[in-house]
């Protein structure tokens, strides 16, 4: 029997002035998926996930989780429900240090478990979770390697630890769905496989389901298991990294020929 | 973060200064009740500070619960202090609730000049209003407290506890409020509102609750300053007002809930010492004073305790 459906995407459309963002994009995710979004530069990707996270409200079409209409729905309701993000610019609170910054974000959980309650205490266990705020921001620091980090003002991290810090805060809500947008984007090509892997292994770990939007083949080959592939708006493949990336289609517009020997190649490197 | 006070350390600091009260010279006893009163709306201007807001417009609530008491003590002869602060702290708050819809939605400047421009039409509004005595404003008779008028010589001392009672429940009302995943919540505001709201938090719920909060709390302010001087005029809601609230809470800091007290304390100590020794340029002593804080102590005087924890 087959995961039920998380995420249902219809008819979406979104254009921005003469500009298509979105064309007609109907897509189901399933519970538990890891899927890669692929495409050049304004393909469509990442307005596929502010349609989906709440930050663009998409001209017509339905977006559905868990069979709940949430296509008109601000971002911090769709949150609530289950749908989380990272950015591709990391979007952390500078001011703070790594575990403040979790810290924050587990505050912000502990508020809706509590019922937005005005004097819960920071000490207090979060219902569902088991443990206090410092409890489970020092487990996360921990479990994306980022003990080292701790006390350090994120304004001065490097731009790979920004990174993780920002997928540990989004899993700080415990997300049914989570969207990476470019995860390894404006980390060195040495480190962004150890990242990624890292990442997958501390997300994957839940079951929770995974869309990240990649621009390195490799990498999408080694954690992907569909690639939907975007361009000028529109899902031109939707298949297996092994279908998808050697589409015609995909080859021409995002993979480009020379690069298809290393894509069918990529698990090796996993 | 700021820092956490507890019960025990509150109740250290206020004793002494009730236990002196009886002792303490008139003038005195005026100028800690008044730094009290002041002190409460700088109390929620800290709130408005944790979450990156300044609000202009504060003593719209300071003169609400000023003129709450006065019309109910001058009108209704209603006397009893504590009907007084409990009605004005209402009136503050429901009003607060109703325009939080609108303010709760702006930021940064754009905040702080509405919340300016409401104070600066109820100042406009009273300042007409005959029936209110005008720019003159209207005189404010004794108050009772639990039915008991304290003899003349002990009105300002039974004033000042009833200041440092209503700072007490406030204080312990707000650190609760700041040590709680709330408080949080506004640094969060403040420093990335996108990411909040990505993470399920209501940065509009929570500017509004903190926006009711603050109005409460100049309500308080207003009506104990209103009772201490015993006149209340139109001035509580001009723009100046609001600015020597601002300046308490940066020359005190957000270091602590205490700081806005401790802000309010030293601005009425150099407010009066200024006045009586230069009445025609006490601005400029108190201007200089703002920028020698802001350049030397950007964090404020309280962030001096902090400095003399790390000497010791």
């Amino acid at each position: 029997m087959s995961n039920p459906t998380l995420l249902k995407v219809s008819g979406v459309n979104k254009t921005f002035g003469a500009v298509t963002a979105a064309s007609d994009i109907n897509v189901s995710v399933l519970k538990g998926e890891c899927i890669g979004l692929i495409g050049t530069n304004g393909a469509g990707k990442t307005t596929f996930v502010n349609m989906v996270t709440g930050y663009l409200k998409p001209d017509t079409g339905v977006i559905l989780f868990e069979g709940n209409d949430i296509t008109s729905l601000p971002s911090r309701e769709i949150t609530r429900l289950g749908i989380c993000r990272s950015f591709q610019i990391p979007q952390l609170y500078n001011t703070l240090t790594a575990l403040e910054n979790i810290e924050v974000s587990y505050g912000i959980v502990s508020l809706s478990a509590h019922k937005e309650s005005l004097f819960t205490k920071t000490e207090s266990i979060i219902p569902g979770y088991g443990k206090n705020i410092r409890q489970l921001a020092e487990e996360s620091l921990e479990r994306f390697g980022l003990t080292a980090y701790r006390d350090k003002l994120t304004r001065v991290l490097p731009g790979g630890v920004r990174k993780l810090l920002d997928i540990a805060m989004a899993m700080a809500v415990k997300p049914k769905i989570l969207m990476l947008d470019e995860p390894t984007s404006g980390v060195s090509s040495e480190e962004k496989f150890d990242i990624m892997q890292m990442v997958m292994k501390a997300i994957r770990k839940d079951g929770t389901t995974v869309l990240f939007v990649e621009h390195d083949m490799e990498i999408v080959s080694q954690h992907a298991e569909r690639v939907l592939a975007f361009y000028e708006g529109e899902i031109i493949a939707d298949d297996v990294p092994e279908v998808a990336l050697n589409d015609a289609k995909v080859l021409k517009y995002i993979v480009g020929d020379k690069h298809s020997s290393s894509v069918s190649t990529g698990k090796q490197h996993a | 973060m700021t820092e956490q006070i507890s019960l025990k350390k509150l109740t250290l600091l206020a004793l002494p200064l009730l236990v002196a009260s009886p002792w303490m010279p008139q003038w005195m006893l005026f100028m800690v009740t008044i730094a009290m009163a002041n002190g409460l709306v700088g109390l929620g201007l800290m709130l408005f500070l944790r979450a990156g807001l300044v609000s202009f417009g504060q003593a719209l609530y300071f003169c609400v619960g000023a003129y709450t008491t006065g019309l109910l003590s001058h009108f209704f002869k209603f006397n009893e202090v504590l009907i007084l602060l409990l009605f004005s702290a209402l009136v503050s708050g429901i009003l607060a609730f109703a325009l939080g819809f609108l303010l709760a939605k702006y930021r940064a400047i754009f905040f702080g000049l509405l919340s300016l421009a409401f104070s600066m039409i109820l100042y406009g509004l009273l300042a007409k209003s005959e029936a209110l005595g005008s720019t003159d404003g209207f005189n404010i008779p004794a108050v009772t407290l639990m039915g008991w008028l304290p003899p003349s010589d002990l009105v300002r001392v039974s004033i000042l506890w009833v200041a440092f009672i209503t700072v007490g429940i406030c204080l312990i009302f707000i650190n609760g409020l700041i040590r709680s995943p709330r408080g949080l919540l506004l640094t969060a505001i403040r420093d990335n509102e996108i990411r909040t709201e990505y993470m399920g938090g209501s940065a509009r719920k929570t500017i509004h609750l903190i926006y009711v909060i603050a109005g409460v709390l100049a309500g308080l302010g207003g009506a104990i300053a209103a009772i201490a001087v015993g006149h209340i005029d139109p001035t509580m809601a001009f723009w100046t007002t609001s600015g020597e609230f601002i300046f308490i809470t940066i020359l005190g800091g957000i270091g602590s809930v205490l700081a806005p007290f401790l802000g309010a304390l030293v601005f009425g100590i150099i407010h009066t010492l200024a006045f009586s020794n230069s009445p025609n340029t006490w601005q400029l002593l108190i201007g200089s004073t703002l920028i020698f804080v802001i350049l030397l102590l950007p964090d404020g005087l309280w962030s001096l305790t902090s400095k003399f924890k790390r000497v010791k």
